[in-house]
């Protein structure tokens, strides 16, 4: 039996293998989550209202593993941690694009997102099937390869550990102004 | 090698020398958590194993953006907060004081060289005082209450020189979306923007509040005066601290400098719907508006509200526009309440609220329909920020702003008071 489920797994595998979801420049956290549904935490809640009004057919379409592709500025704006918290509950892990606002970026790997950052996203369309490929980095679109920049050394610690709270569950106490890594 | 003011705070706050690119778990003087984003923040603290504040004394809990509670949802997130300010013995002051980094400023809870963080955006406007203030996002906030400390990457700076008088009816506002306009909504990401020059330093702090507010809508992590006499004198009262010098070194390595001068600058009006598609008011005057809203932590103060009341003067509103104005703080209500303000604005046809976010974010009152066109004195116009996605936000100054709710259109204010 358990042989029959792996085989229905990855036959499910290439029928929906994960595709991206293609975004311009500067989308900001209103789109992403607007402000009236901010009273709610739940991911998946969330995620039934991400980027409503301005692509509804997101939160309806979106699968697990699929790759969300921006160009610059992704996620400027509010501080809000809804909006990463909606694309992880629609079931986005990585998310590519030319450049991203600062607080989205840090709250993306704070909630275990993966923003990763590609030189040009322009040739990468919508709905092309996509991966990251573990062993060199790159992401593979549509069959092309595309370079993709590491997270700075020091959080990609808080990658490695899942989010920025399994990074701190296993701290006691921090010692301030220690100088750490010299990132980019 | 020289040192940006940004270096300076850390350097201080270090105890050694720290540069621009360097990453250091840096000591938190004061965090600010909301309604909207401090309940997560509250949760993550608890996720992360946190039973007890690093540092209570040191954290301010307040509601700003959906008071009084507008729905079941908000109000049990007020709850939940109050909660925990009890039981961790936080300062919480509730619904009762305005916007929170309005408040933040008037509380004397920034002060130079300080590090300070709010789980909102708009906490790089406390850089008026000369701290370093950023906004972080919940997960982050949740690690500060834990730990009192966060990781920062030091920022590069961008230096912004501004020189020259401002005409009539033209100040902070417009000078800030003009520098948005100019630089871009990305053009001055993960930077410090230090802000200096003689106008500037001529400048009140209502001024230099708008302009450090909006360095976020260039990706700034922070917008910076050098503490002067302007602020020490605002602190007075607000903070007790004696006056140090604290000012970038003439040699500091910057990563961008601009200048500007605004001595011929026109009116400002950010277009839909991007902060830094600015023009000058005579490209979009005679767009007819449904709505305008005077207010926000960007242009809610006093100074913002009697140069808005002496455009307007003795004239009503058009009946064409809602105008909603809404001071930013109680202290800031009260100035305006004693100066006969809010009998104006009342008398002219608005609706003067009790001081809160109102329509800026578009989470509580206030909405626009499919099709509404607002003008606004906040700092946002996204798509959908303040309503319907097919509705269209333009922000400009408190001036350009009661000239236009005058006529119904947008209006060049030199042209109505």
């Amino acid at each position: 039996m358990a042989g029959k489920k792996t085989v229905q797994k990855r036959a499910m595998a290439t029928v929906n293998p994960p595709r991206v979801w293609k975004f311009g420049d500067h989308v900001d956290t209103d789109q992403i989550i607007p402000g009236r549904f901010l009273t709610i935490y739940d991911p998946r809640e969330l995620a039934l209202h991400a980027f409503e009004g301005t692509r509804d057919e997101f939160a309806r379409l979106a699968r697990n593993g699929d790759i969300l592709v921006a160009g610059s500025n992704f996620g400027c704006g509010s501080s809000r941690e809804h909006a990463p918290l909606a694309l992880k509950g629609a079931g986005i892990r990585v998310i590519v694009a030319e450049s991203f606002a600062r607080i989205f970026y840090r709250n993306a790997v704070n909630v275990g997102l993966l923003p990763l950052v590609c030189g040009d996203t322009s040739g990468i369309s919508d709905g092309e099937e996509a991966a990251v490929d573990p062993g060199t980095g790159e992401l593979v679109a549509a069959g092309r390869k595309y370079a993709l920049e590491e997270v700075p050394g020091f959080l990609q610690e808080i990658v490695d550990a899942g989010g920025l709270v399994e990074y701190a569950r296993g701290l006691e106490e921090v010692t301030t102004c220690r100088k750490t890594t010299r990132s980019r | 090698m020289g040192q940006t003011l940004t270096e300076k705070i850390f350097s201080a706050r270090c105890g050694s020398p720290v540069h621009a690119g360097e990453v250091v778990m840096a000591p938190i003087d004061r965090a600010m958590i909301h309604d909207i984003t401090g309940p997560l923040a509250i949760q993550k603290f608890r996720e992360m194993g946190g039973n007890r504040v690093a540092d209570p004394e040191d954290v301010v809990i307040l509601f700003d953006h959906q008071v009084p509670a507008d729905s079941i949802e908000a109000a049990q997130n007020h709850v939940f907060m109050r909660m925990f300010a009890e039981e961790q013995g936080i300062r919480n002051l509730d619904v009762r004081e305005g916007v929170c980094h309005q408040v933040m400023m008037e509380k004397g809870f920034a002060a130079p060289g300080e590090i300070v963080v709010g789980a909102d955006s708009h906490t790089c406007m406390y850089g008026a005082a000369g701290a370093f203030a950023t906004g972080i996002g919940s997960t982050d906030m949740g690690f500060v209450l834990k730990f009192g400390a966060l990781y920062f990457r030091v920022p590069e700076s961008t230096r912004v020189e501004v020189s020259g008088s401002f005409p009539r009816r033209v100040g902070a506002k417009d000078l800030i979306l003009a520098i948005t306009g100019d630089i871009g909504a990305d053009g001055a990401s993960y930077r410090a923007i230090e802000f200096t020059g003689a106008t500037i330093g001529g400048m009140d702090m209502a001024g230099r509040m708008t302009c450090c507010n909006m360095a976020i809508e260039m990706g700034g992590k922070t917008g910076l005066v050098a503490p002067d006499r302007v602020t020490w004198e605002y602190l007075k009262g607000r903070r007790e601290m004696k006056s140090f010098a604290l000012e970038a070194d003439r040699n500091a390595s910057y990563a961008d400098r601009r200048s500007y001068d605004v001595s011929d600058l026109a009116p400002q009006v950010a277009v839909p719907h991007n902060v830094d598609q600015v023009v000058d008011v005579g490209k979009v005057e005679g767009t007819p508006l449904d709505q305008v809203f005077i207010g926000s932590c960007t242009n809610g103060r006093f100074e913002d509200l009697a140069e808005a009341a002496e455009v307007l003067g003795n004239r009503s509103f058009s009946e064409k526009v809602r105008v909603i104005v809404i001071p930013s703080s109680r202290d800031e209500y009260l100035k305006a309440l004693r100066a006969g303000l809010v009998e104006r604005f009342t008398m002219a046809g608005a609706l003067v609220e009790a001081p809160c976010c109102g329509p800026c974010m578009g989470g509580a009152f206030g909405l626009l329909a499919p099709g509404e066109v607002s003008l606004s004195t906040s700092n946002r116009n996204f798509r959908g920020r303040q309503g319907s996605t097919d509705a269209k936000v333009y922000l400009c100054s408190p001036a350009t702003a009661a000239a236009s709710a005058v006529r119904g259109q947008i209006t060049d204010p030199r042209e109505v008071g």
